[in-house]
């Protein structure tokens, strides 16, 4: 501990420059340009998708041009008319998908991270296997479940099988943050008589505000990404979200890319929002992805 | 009757423990109760369908199951046949070659993306965080994208080949049996790369600066102090990132069906579109299990040839 005391001490006073291109370095206007055309590579294809959705549509598969320079809605137009209800079905999905991985999620991650039960080790192992079955797996065995219980093309079934997504890693986030709630906090709750229901309800739950908005914003992502369950679990169009509705539009030869494009920006949109409006809790949500 | 003996034996329990531990008892039970309802989903939702392959693994199950409720054990038949069709042996090697080069491609450039925006200049935030949106959009969306762009006749990326000196041909990224696969992989990638920017960038940060202050005393800079400081005190996250990277890719599905379906003529067909396949399209759900239950032992002797490696690191 003092050898690391004094060399603090020492390089404070000495000035270092060079250990920068590795280190935090200093970067001026320089490091914006590279960084702005690394940036602007990465983001090509999300530039592409805007651009082919504001051309003029109807003329088959030609090439587009490179600029939006006559901005044409028209491929909006036929994306809300063919994809409008798919996007309904998604955010009713989803929003489903974040009120039962809440729900579920937790209590449990309050009981995981500040009761000492027997099985909390058997329970963030059986999180960790979870992550290792591959989707097509959990949809084979679903199927089959789904059929006898009339669950196949009904939104509490697609709900369900989406959260398969969300709850792990809603245990996972609620439960990182409410291991910091300190134990003298819920201790001074249930001593004023409080019981464990209402200790939970009124102290740690509005205490894990930040952590219960970062799963919930993913745990809506995860389910409006979903394609697999979508693709397995429905056969009619009955509840069909707008992933799959892109799915079937590239399935067939493509007459028309700008109402493909526009779709696919409507169905970008909570992406975007959630990365405008919530940058810090997207950090949050990426860093304990992490710790998975 | 018995219901009335039940009572009784209750009554009487108090007088052989002290009340104490019967609330304690009661507690407990309380506090299973909180977990309780998300320890039987992901039963339902993981546990159950892990067993229910193994079992279907073994039983001829088709659509005719659905009507008749009968699925005749058939043995290893599903496994034979499975693994005996010459699809087999080209998922199997497309699998492994989709999975090792997509996370070859997203992780060094991840990293090198990572190193790069260490360095703190006006824009860095806003700009790291733009870099996250090819792993929130839908991946179903960056495949219809990618589809448009990589298109052999009219696609941005050979009308952008046929402008450079480099080339006239028209590749067909796509169609192209030889070319598919690393298209597929290429477009993987570019997904992969934000979350192993974003996850490394958190590792950087972690490691004090002092240390490089220190080691560029000691003349360690540049690719030296990258070899001797980074590299070791980013090891556990970068174990982390690789090993959820596997797991992750190995599983892929939706960018696959998305772009090619896995064709042409299997050139992109791996375990898990597969078994999509066999399952979904040809509605053999008993040779669908058997090939996801083989997607499973993938993933788990590369769990396991990875903690052999890791303890042999630990001793060596």
């Amino acid at each position: 501990m003092a050898t690391a005391m004094t060399t603090t001490t020492t390089t404070a006073t000495t000035p270092t420059t060079s250990a920068s291109s590795v280190g935090r370095g200093r970067g001026g206007w320089g490091s914006t340009a590279v960084a702005v055309l690394l940036v602007s590579v990465m983001l090509f294809p999300v530039y592409w998708m805007l651009n082919v959705s504001l051309q003029p549509g109807g003329g088959g598969a030609v090439a587009s041009p490179w600029l939006p320079l006559h901005p044409d809605v028209s491929g909006y137009a036929k994306a809300l008319r063919d994809q409008g209800p798919h996007l309904l079905t998604s955010l009713v999905v989803s929003l489903g998908s974040v009120v039962v991985s809440l729900v579920l999620a937790t209590p449990a991650a309050y009981a995981l991270a500040q009761f000492r039960l027997r099985f909390t080790d058997a329970f963030l192992l059986g999180i960790l296997v979870s992550q290792m079955v591959p989707g097509i797996v959990v949809a084979n065995a679903l199927y089959g479940v789904y059929s006898d219980l009339g669950l196949l093309n009904s939104l509490p079934g697609l709900v369900l099988a989406d959260s398969s997504a969300g709850i792990p890693f809603a245990v996972l986030v609620l439960r990182a943050f409410m291991a910091t709630v300190p134990g003298e906090v819920v201790e001074a709750a249930r001593v004023d008589g409080a019981g464990e229901l209402r200790t939970f309800w009124s102290v740690v739950v509005p205490m894990s505000r930040n952590a219960l908005v970062t799963a919930g914003l993913f745990t809506f992502l995860f389910t409006w990404s979903d394609f697999l369950f979508a693709l397995t679990l429905t056969t009619t169009d009955d509840v069909r979200p707008v992933t799959l509705g892109l799915y079937q539009y590239i399935g067939s030869y493509v007459q028309d890319w700008s109402a493909v494009m526009a779709t696919a920006v409507l169905a970008s949109l909570p992406a975007v929002v959630l990365l405008l409006v919530a940058q810090k809790y997207v950090a949050a949500g990426a860093t304990a992805g992490a710790l998975k | 009757m018995n219901a009335l003996e039940t009572p009784v034996g209750g009554r009487t329990a108090p007088a052989h423990r002290p009340p104490l531990r019967t609330g304690r008892r009661a507690q407990h039970l309380g506090r299973v109760l909180f977990v309780a309802p998300a320890a039987l989903y992901m039963l339902a939702f993981y546990g159950y369908p892990l067993v229910k392959n193994l079992v279907m693994g073994f039983q001829e199950y088709t659509t005719r199951t659905f009507f008749t409720g009968e699925a005749p054990w058939v043995g290893l038949a599903n496994y034979e046949q499975v693994m005996g069709s010459p699809i087999f042996g080209k998922s199997l090697v497309n699998t492994l070659l989709f999975t090792a080069g997509s996370i070859l491609g997203q992780f060094t450039i991840g990293l090198a993306l990572a190193v790069f925006f260490r360095r703190t200049f006006p824009g860095a935030g806003m700009l790291r965080s733009l870099l996250l949106l090819p792993w929130l959009i839908p991946l179903i969306v960056s495949g219809a994208v990618w589809k448009w762009i990589l298109d052999q006749d009219n696609g941005a990326l050979n009308r952008v080949l046929r402008a450079t000196p480099l080339t006239d041909a028209r590749p067909g990224w796509l169609t192209s049996t030889t070319l598919a696969l690393a298209a597929v992989v290429m477009v993987n990638i570019w997904i992969g790369i934000p979350f192993n920017a974003t996850i490394l960038y958190g590792g950087l940060q972690d490691i004090p600066d002092e240390l490089y202050e220190a080691a560029a005393l000691d003349g360690a800079t540049g690719w030296r102090a990258f070899r001797h400081i980074t590299w070791p005190l980013l090891r556990p996250v970068v174990n982390v990132v690789l090993v959820l990277g596997v797991v992750y890719t190995l599983k892929v599905l939706d960018i696959i069906l998305g772009l090619t379906k896995g064709g042409p003529a299997n050139a992109t067909q791996t375990l898990a579109t597969q078994a999509y396949q066999l399952s979904f399209v040809e509605f053999d759900f008993g040779q669908g299990a058997a090939t996801g239950n083989l997607l499973i032992v993938v993933s788990l002797l590369f769990a396991l040839l990875y903690l052999r490696l890791s303890r042999q690191r630990a001793e060596g």
